[in-house]
């Protein structure tokens, strides 16, 4: 292809090549002190479906090993988001090493916090915002847990933040170094921040999983304990490849929830949910 | 060049990989996901020198297989299950056939929808047997299904609903408007039992429906690894009878080109000129992954529908389509 570049994500390596010299641009000044990959384990291209796409409202389709056939095109102005969203989705359906679980982690002292829930509940502006008060950024996409070991790999890519998310998380990391503001894309306002130095740094320490949150923004303060089995079966439904790993998955899955307790907490604000979270984490 | 030579030489002869630079890796592996050969390069070139990051990569790929065999025999027995109350005979075909039979052919093979043979008799009860066991229609549209039901050599596809895995149900290998006419029921009566209630074809028989699916019904989708299967099924079982078995089938051209293809494509056997073309189909994939040569694969699509069916009902049928849905994605005849 035209433009390419290769970056390593925790465990994973990419390769993404692009009919447009932008996007890689932009992924090379993100990513700038991320590692290289040998040889990558996933391939995505960005490309122009018809040759004029490439000049005239110039459209970026998404492709690679694997791909959505329905996944709508972006315009040239999105090109980093359909970038990241390219290499999230050959994790998603091609991953097969790792049971990857919809979640944001964040570790300290070794052990890590995984916390998920559907788009919204608060999982990436929780993580960033436990990241700015000590904590290690893991990733607030993918929790790579390794059937093997037990342990929870990082994926620190960069974060994904979202309309009001995005000033929160400024707010607490002034000195960030951030992608373009990309407004009116199909998820609202979207602009990308690079994890912090140590998080990348310290991208490939696995990490042992210690609390499992299901957090939910804008209820007054409570937690409850959720039972195993409804734990189990969440998890299932925040995996995008429990069922393509088999046997290895439902293991892994199984020993994280029988080791881990597992709580759903709501929160009114940003502040009282950190607040709620340090107690759990300091009465394990 | 812009082509999958590297792959067809790798899956040949695994030591030729020694070359390889971590470049030379990464467009092997993308091709060879491209065309679905991933398992199987996986397991050839098991135990071999290579970069520690591609022997992780392929570890997971082996893993992956297996399970992808796991699921495809689950899914053969589900169907084994639901039809046997029929009695009649049910054969597996394709990938989860080569599977079921521990054959050389299935080894890392990836395994999409279960595909099985059926009497063209037994079509209504299994119908009924498979919708009674939680099977559902994909197609909801009328002209789709009755064109499958009045032309096709298979019902229209079924998915389950819980296990949301395809089952394509035939009573033929080739589409009863494609000239050569098979005979469905000779390749049922000499099927092999596997012992388990299941079946599969005879090895001559199942090199003749690879070629006829290769050469006589699709666009060349997936070629490669259709060309593999023949390769194996080659080396594993010879070819004595199969040139007999071709002309009762009526495919012996169809056939020939196979095998004249997989010695081409995989053994260096020097190519014909007659076969160029279809080498050139074969192994048009770069090592990004992409379909390169547009204008040959474009010439192959429209041959495929000009194997398929009679010009005067072609052409009503893309008629019909065209007035349905501007757009050929949606063409319902799949390779």
């Amino acid at each position: 292809m035209r433009h390419a570049v290769a970056i390593r994500i925790g465990p994973i390596g990419f390769r993404v090549g692009s009919d447009w010299r932008a996007p890689v641009a932009a992924l090379e000044t993100l990513y700038r002190d991320y590692p290289r990959p040998d040889v990558p384990d996933f391939t995505v291209r960005l490309f122009a479906r018809r040759p004029w796409r490439r000049f005239v409202r110039p459209s970026v389709e998404i492709g690679g090993d694997y791909m959505l056939p329905e996944a709508a095109p972006l315009p040239l102005s999105q090109g980093l988001l359909a970038a990241e969203m390219a290499m999230n989705l050959q994790m998603a359906l091609g991953g097969r090493r790792y049971l990857l679980l919809h979640a944001s982690a964040v570790e300290r002292d070794g052990r890590a916090l995984l916390m998920t829930g559907i788009s919204g509940a608060g999982k990436s502006t929780l993580a960033s915002l436990l990241a700015a008060r000590g904590w290690r950024f893991m990733g607030d996409e993918f929790a790579l847990l390794d059937p093997a070991t037990g342990l929870v790999h990082a994926f620190p890519r960069l974060i994904s933040l979202k309309n009001e998310g995005i000033a929160a998380a400024i707010a607490a990391r002034p000195d960030a170094r951030l992608g373009p503001l990309m407004p009116d894309t199909p998820k609202g306002d979207i602009r990308h921040m690079v994890p912090d130095a140590r998080a990348i740094a310290a991208m490939d320490v696995a990490a042992t999983p210690a609390l499992l949150l299901f957090p939910r923004y804008g209820f007054a303060a409570e937690v409850r304990p959720v039972p195993p089995a409804e734990a189990f079966v969440r998890m299932t439904q925040a995996s995008t490849n429990y069922v393509a790993l088999g046997e290895a998955g439902f293991g892994a899955l199984t020993r994280l929830i029988g080791a881990v307790p597992s709580l759903a907490v709501d929160y009114p604000d940003g502040a009282s949910a950190v607040a709620q979270v340090e107690a759990l984490w300091d009465a394990l | 060049m812009t082509d999958a030579w590297p792959l067809a030489r790798a899956l040949a002869d695994p030591s030729t990989t020694a070359a390889l630079d971590a470049d030379g890796w990464t467009a092997l592996l993308t091709m060879a996901r491209a065309e679905q050969l991933i398992g199987t390069l996986a397991v050839r070139l098991q135990g071999l020198p290579m970069p520690a990051s591609v022997v992780r990569i392929l570890e997971d790929v082996r893993a992956g297989a297996e399970q992808g065999r796991r699921a495809a025999l689950w899914e053969a027995e589900m169907a084994r299950r639901a039809l046997a109350p029929l009695g009649g005979p049910v054969v597996l075909l394709k990938g989860t056939a080569f599977v079921a039979a521990g054959m050389l052919a299935g080894q890392g093979r990836s395994i999409g929808d279960l595909d099985i043979l059926v009497p063209r008799g037994d079509l209504d009860a299994v119908e009924a047997a498979l919708l009674g066991a939680g099977w559902e229609w994909v197609k909801p549209d009328p002209y789709d299904d009755a064109y499958y039901r009045r032309w096709m050599h298979e019902l229209p596809p079924l998915i389950h609903r819980e296990r949301d895995r395809m089952i394509d149900v035939h009573h033929t290998i080739l589409p009863l408007t494609a000239r050569p006419t098979p005979d469905a029921a000779a390749l049922i009566a000499a099927r092999v039992d596997l012992g388990n209630g299941l079946s599969v074809l005879t090895p001559n028989d199942m090199i003749v429906h690879a070629a006829a699916h290769l050469f006589a019904d699709g666009d060349l989708a997936g070629g490669l690894r259709n060309l593999w299967d023949i390769r194996c099924l080659v080396e594993e079982f010879g070819t004595e009878g199969l040139a007999e078995r071709a002309v009762h089938h009526g495919l012996s051209g169809e056939v020939a080109r196979a095998l004249r293809l997989s010695a081409s494509v995989f053994d260096g056997v020097a190519t014909r000129s007659v076969d160029r073309l279809y080498l050139r189909r074969l192994l048009a994939r770069d090592g990004w992954g992409r379909p390169t040569r547009p204008v040959t694969r474009f010439a192959f699509y429209v041959r495929s529908h000009w194997l398929r069916m009679p010009p005067a009902m072609l052409a009503r049928h893309l008629w019909t389509k065209w007035r349905k849905s501007s757009s050929l994605k949606s063409l319902p005849v799949r390779a």
